[in-house]
């Protein structure tokens, strides 16, 4: 059913949600905070170098040490052979994944995991760790994604040979895969055009900088029996590759999902699992493990750091005729970066008769990149919103009206093959339009900046289970972790299609043996996909229900009606009944069914595209190059926003992820290729007192292909900051800034070189 | 290695614990005595998740040692509600939305209530400031803001809309 049309009770209202309490007191259980009679702790050591080939490594001291139960290496962990993975978000392949939990061969970057202990307490584990002997052979290295490029850089990996150019490379080279996306002709666009903007841009890698450090918890029973606690966006993403890396069936491992402190894409993959399990395996105890923040830094996926070129040609009235850009992202030491989507993520929001795009995945000395929210699209907008900002200067057009000039709509053909449905970026613009940010005068001193975001958001495979309890109260279980409040959205569709308050309704979620496959949290869908096979089984309760009041009644099904939580007789002619509310029905099931339950599996289509655009001022100190966001607006199609306040709260949080890639956020690299900011204190995310209030204009263009017209939201808010703010810059300071982050020294620096 | 023994008062109860010297009061908290309401974070001081109050100031308890904790009292976030009532920065905390993943919501919350003791009525930026050894990567700080802000109007006995 849709009830897009329909009106709602429960849906768009703001009610608490049901895990609040357990996390404004500290009861919550985070993967950290599981314990187990006679747990050892886990520790990983780590390359020191950012690449070497591993001659030797003698574990005997280590093992010898009282208090150390096991120690592996790669050898304890099967050879994988090259085989895609479809498991979790973006690219992966099961061989470099095992390699990358476990170093074999070869480190590829400072960090890479050489071998694990497991020990009786913290301080056994580290100091058996520093008795792991490992003979290296230091390998020149290469840290920047140009430089990994060139001939003479050193190659990662001697079988990884350029896909997608023909004919096929016969040397291995660092180029893992280049992309290609034409429509129109690019050339001939150009030579039409009466105004050109050409720009080269630069970003740099950054840390999704969850404040949890990767956790798990894992035993290995003696009949083989595996158990999980961990922290992650998918407990059946972590099931399958832990299985497909130590060779597990399925069905011998559960995975328990621990509530996770943050994922924004990183927790998309493993690290810990395979290893604590492992170490399980050789000791018979059970393993925890925890990553330190230095490790999350030095270890676990940032998402790509970029080179960019772009060329924008445009008619006089700012019709644009050709556009053109040249990607290069790093992928970190395995193939993978979002190269693909960051293709086609910067110019799918207009309307552009002739495209030229190319992309370059690279491997370099690095930590393995991981998604992070709209993985590929912050980039390459980076670049197209900016150079849109210099030709609507070049043409002495508000950069608005440029946008509304070109954007793309319903019908609109992109250049990487489909075509627009149900978008509603159009209505977006409208809404910057009116809002008072857009339509105050710009302060004094400041400069204001716009720029837009595109994301596909994604649907897929999702299972859901309603339960109505014996007294009348409800249970939905699902397989998504609840990353940001998606526990109060799903129990909302629940409560609005069962008629009943959202308080009665206690959502879970559900661990691998005891739900449907359920593909991770990541893509934004799970509002969209797992609200979709949620909304279903609430429906297939409801007609359970009314077959069951039927049966009370003794009269046809067709003549019950289900309202607001009871069923009714439909009309006069069905009868005179009094209506059966949930809890007699539920009284009374024994003798109409037994147990009141229905499971929905999904694979959901349709997830509608979300558009974005942010408003922001900023001033800036010309003497410290120090920039202050002054305000800060974020408009964005949400389709239908089932909680409105988790929904503000990802774009606000997602705009402030933005203003930290923007402004302050980077790796640093020592000429060893050593990340040297491994630590909150130097890789500095934005707190409080570096951010104004954010506010979140919620547009609601409703997607036909959800019940109640949900859109994604979590990952369009992070596309936009960038360019938002150094066109913000650009104005307030007149300089362009082109590379990432623009941090004091670097604002400085433009501004020195500008006042000449 | 001989463990020290440590008496202290902990959310208003006296406390006894065995610690090794070099365990810090954080890990105490969670592997000793299994008050896992205090998150790690960083381990260093910078993230805020392991905020405690310890002798009425506020502190993050990864930078005290265990031992440090000899005759001292402390609250941590278990201790924050008064039995099944939650402490006005709590219920705001619920209102406002102002958590997402909800895992630096123990330190800011300890936090928080750490500065109304202190400063009942602070203005926006002073509560801004005395939040910022507390990261949230989850919120962008808005709806955090905006819930202590109204629980210091609730405390102060004003209500605000
Ligand atoms: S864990 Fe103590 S400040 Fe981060
Ligand atoms: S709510 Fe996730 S870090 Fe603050």
């Amino acid at each position: 059913m849709n009830y897009i049309d329909t009106s709602l009770k429960v849906v768009g209202t703001r009610p608490i949600r049901p895990d609040g309490v357990d996390k404004v007191t500290g009861r919550a259980v985070f993967a950290a905070d599981t314990r187990a009679a006679g747990m050892l702790w886990g520790k990983v050591l780590r390359s020191p170098h950012a690449h070497a080939r591993i001659v030797s490594i003698d574990t005997s001291k280590a093992e010898a040490l009282a208090g150390v139960h096991a120690v592996v290496t790669a050898a304890d962990f099967p050879e994988i052979v090259s085989e895609e993975a479809f498991v979790g978000e973006g690219p992966m392949n099961f061989r470099d994944l095992s390699m990358n939990c476990m170093a074999r061969g070869k480190a590829l970057y400072e960090g890479h995991a050489l071998a694990a202990v497991a020990a009786t307490t913290q301080e056994i584990a580290d100091r058996a760790l520093a008795l792991i002997d490992v003979q290296y052979d230091v390998l020149p290295h290469v840290i920047d994604v140009e430089a990994a490029m060139a001939d003479d850089a050193p190659v990662l990996h001697d079988d990884l040979f350029t896909a997608g150019v023909d004919p096929a490379p016969t040397k291995p080279s660092n180029v893992a895969k280049v992309v290609t996306f034409r429509k129109g002709d690019a050339e001939a666009g150009f030579a039409e055009a009466d105004v050109i903007v050409e720009g080269r841009y630069t970003t740099q890698p950054v840390h999704q900088a969850y404040i949890e450090p990767h956790a798990c918890m894992a035993t290995y029973a003696p009949d083989g029996q595996v158990s999980i606690h961990s922290s992650s966006q998918g407990h059946f993403m972590v099931r399958a590759y832990t299985a497909k890396l130590l060779g597990l069936n399925l069905s011998n491992i559960r995975v328990n999902p621990a509530e996770i402190g943050g994922g924004f894409g990183g927790k998309t993959l493993v690290y810990l699992e395979p290893v604590a399990v492992a170490l399980s395996r050789k000791c018979g105890r059970t393993v925890k493990m925890q990553m330190t923040r230095e490790e999350v830094f030095r270890a676990s996926g940032p998402t790509s750091g970029a080179a960019m070129e772009i060329k924008i040609g445009a008619k006089k009235d700012g019709t644009i005729v050709a556009a053109k850009q040249i990607l290069k992202y790093q992928a970190g030491a395995f193939p993978g970066s979002p190269i693909g989507p960051g293709c086609m993520c910067g110019f799918a929001m207009y309307d552009l008769p002739n495209v030229d795009v190319v992309g370059y995945d690279v491997v370099s000395n690095r930590p393995k990149v991981a998604a992070y929210r709209a993985p590929g699209a912050p980039i390459t907008s980076f670049a197209v919103e900016c150079a849109l900002d210099d030709l609507a200067l070049k043409l002495d057009l508000d950069p608005l009206t440029l946008r509304e000039k070109n954007a793309a709509k319903n019908g609109t053909k992109t250049h990487y093959g489909p075509t627009h449905h149900n978008i509603g970026f159009t209505a977006v613009l409208d809404a910057v339009k009116a809002h008072p940010h857009w339509k105050s005068p710009v302060k004094e001193g400041q400069g204001r900046g716009l720029a837009c975001g595109f994301w596909f958001n994604i649907g897929g495979e999702s299972s859901a289970q309603v339960h109505v309890n014996e007294d009348g109260t409800v249970t939905a279980a699902t397989g998504s972790p609840d990353i940001g409040g998606s526990r109060a959205s799903i129990g909302m569709m629940v409560a609005e299609v069962l008629g009943v308050p959202p308080t009665t309704v206690r959502t879970i979620v559900a661990d691998t043996a005891s739900i449907g496959f359920t593909f991770l949290t990541g893509g934004s869908r799970v509002t969209f996909a797992t609200g979709m096979a949620a909304t279903q089984a609430a429906e297939k309760v409801v007609e359970d229900l009314k077959r069951r009041a039927a049966q009370t009644w003794e009269i046809p099904v067709e003549a019950v009606e289900w309202k607001d939580g009871k069923a009714y007789p439909a009309g006069s002619n069905a009868g005179a009944f009094e209506p059966l509310d949930l809890a007699t029905l539920a009284l009374k099931s024994p003798r109409t069914g037994g147990p009141i339950i229905a499971e929905v599996s999904v694979n959901a289509q349709g997830a509608g595209p979300g558009f974005g655009a942010h408003i922001c001022d900023v001033s800036v100190d010309r003497e410290t190059g120090q920039v202050t966001i002054e305000r800060y607006t974020a408009v964005q199609d949400v389709g239908k926003a089932i909680h409105p306040s988790y929904v503000e709260g990802q774009i606000q949080g997602g705009a402030a992820q933005g203003i930290g890639w923007a402004l302050n956020e980077e790796y640093i690299y020592n000429d060893k290729g050593q990340m040297e900011n491994p630590g909150f204190l130097d890789y500095r995310v934005p707190v409080a007192s570096d951010v104004p209030m954010i506010e979140a204009v919620l547009v609601e263009v409703p997607n036909p292909r959800h019940p109640f017209g949900a859109r994604g939201v979590g990952e369009v808010p992070i596309i936009p900051p960038m360019a938002a703010i150094g066109n913000a810059i650009r104005r307030a300071a007149g300089v362009r800034m082109h590379d990432l982050p623009m941090s004091p020294p670097k604002l400085r620096a433009a501004l020195d070189a500008a006042s000449g | 290695m001989a463990k020290n023994y440590v008496t202290t008062t902990i959310n208003g109860e006296q406390t006894e614990f065995l610690c090794e010297t070099q365990q810090t009061l954080l890990d105490v908290l969670r592997d000793v005595i299994g008050l896992t309401g205090s998150k790690e974070g960083c381990a260093s001081g910078d993230c805020g998740a392991c905020s405690v109050i310890m002798n009425g100031r506020l502190v993050c308890s990864c930078l005290v040692l265990g031992v440090e904790a000899e005759g001292a009292t402390i609250t941590t976030i278990e201790g924050i509600a008064q039995g099944d009532k939650l402490h006005p920065v709590q219920q705001k905390f619920l209102e406002h939305a102002a958590l997402q993943c909800g895992f630096c919501t123990p330190g800011l919350i300890v936090a928080s209530k750490a500065l109304l003791d202190e400063n009942p009525n602070p203005t926006e930026t002073e509560a801004r400031y005395w939040l910022a050894g507390n990261l949230c990567r989850c919120t962008g700080y808005d709806k955090i803001i905006r819930a202590v802000m109204d629980a210091a109007a609730e405390l102060r006995g004003e209500s605000v809309g």
